[in-house]
């Protein structure tokens, strides 16, 4: 067989590493980070709460999941479906972020009335 | 023994066990960069909306019980212990052991799910804290969105990631408890061997995803709001 076997002890320092990683993120939520620093538009008690998950994801990944163990085209297609997600993220992000970046055009902020036939006026409403 | 001598062979397109346990891996790790995919949209429209509603997101995690989030994050934590242990039974070729781990890994994985339907999603049902189902937060709970000046509708878009991520989660906890089940019975009847146990190591490569998921979800619901 191939395949490697781990050692149940290494298994078990894995489970007391992720236990003690989930004790240190639920510990630290209860500080506010963001008030501590100062920092007005960093949402720092996520950003350390998202390092610890990521930390706890890699460790589940390595060790439980054998990517440690692992032949290569199994970590490229790990590292493909990470960097896509990336790419998911980012972009959606960059669309929302700069949005307001560019001034729209006078003209179309104002409201347009358009006469019907009918003789009824339907104001259209002005963008957001 | 014919039962089992039928899984350990090797399916004809395949030259050796070797390749054949090489391909399931890489099929099933296919298959979760597909989960990876499906959550990630999830995880990218809760970035954008809690950058659009703070308040309303940071007011919602606050109606969530962080206590109970800890917990099943330790049960979850403990099964994918047991599942690994499970494979590792398996690779040794120890039926009872592989049957009593996954055994335990189902009862831990039945606990998460009972914990989370009764102790959250039927209180929140109680307190009418459920989108669509009479959302109106009474009590402390309205005083805490108060305090934080969101609006209301804010809060019920958190509360709705909060079902939706959890509710497809949870969903996912079920799958895997249906393939636990099927993978006791077959431990059962012998049909995991040392040399052949291709089922195991996948089932257990999908728990430790659900788990990983979990991971992440607990410190953007959860966690959010504790203090704040």
């Amino acid at each position: 067989m191939s395949e490697h076997v781990a050692s149940p002890k290494l298994y078990i320092f894995i489970f007391v590493t992720l236990l003690a990683l989930t004790g240190l993120t639920t510990a630290i939520a209860y500080i506010n980070l963001d008030a501590m620093f100062g920092l007005k538009n960093l949402p720092l008690n996520t950003i350390v709460a998202l390092a610890i998950a990521i930390c706890k994801a890699t460790l589940v990944g390595l060790f439980f999941m054998h990517l440690r163990w692992s032949s290569n085209v199994m970590r490229l297609v790990v590292a493909c479906a990470v960097f896509w997600m990336g790419i998911l993220i980012t972009l959606t992000a960059a669309d929302f972020f700069t949005r307001n970046w560019t001034p729209i055009p006078r003209p179309w902020q104002a409201s347009v009335t358009v006469q019907q036939p009918s003789g009824i006026v339907i104001p259209h409403r002005s963008l957001p | 023994m014919s039962e089992a001598h039928a899984h350990a062979a090797v399916a004809e397109q395949f030259d050796d066990r070797e390749q054949q346990h090489e391909a399931a891996g890489l099929g099933m790790w296919i298959f979760l960069a597909t989960e990876i995919m499906f959550f990630g949209g999830l995880f990218a429209s809760y970035a954008i909306y809690r950058n659009l509603y703070p308040t309303g997101f940071l007011a919602g995690s606050g109606l969530l019980n962080a206590k109970i989030g800890a917990v099943n994050t330790v049960v979850l934590i403990t099964s994918s212990l047991t599942m690994a242990m499970a494979v590792h039974s398996a690779q040794l070729g120890r039926r009872k052991a592989l049957i009593g781990f996954l055994f335990l890994t189902l009862l831990l994985g039945l606990t998460f799910i009972g914990v989370k339907l009764h102790f959250e999603w039927y209180h929140d049902y109680l307190t009418h804290v459920v989108p669509g189902l009479g959302f109106h937060p009474e009590g402390a709970d309205l005083a805490h969105i108060r305090a934080l000046h969101a609006p209301l509708s804010s809060v019920e878009l958190f509360m709705c990631f909060y079902f939706f991520m959890t509710g497809v989660h949870a969903l996912h906890m079920v799958v895997g408890v249906g393939i636990l089940t099927v993978l006791i019975i077959n431990a059962f009847r012998g049909c995991y061997t040392r040399e052949s146990h291709n089922a195991v190591e996948m089932a257990g490569l999908y728990w430790h995803f659900v788990d990983i998921i979990w991971i992440f979800l607990f410190p953007l619901l959860y966690l959010l709001g504790v203090t704040r």
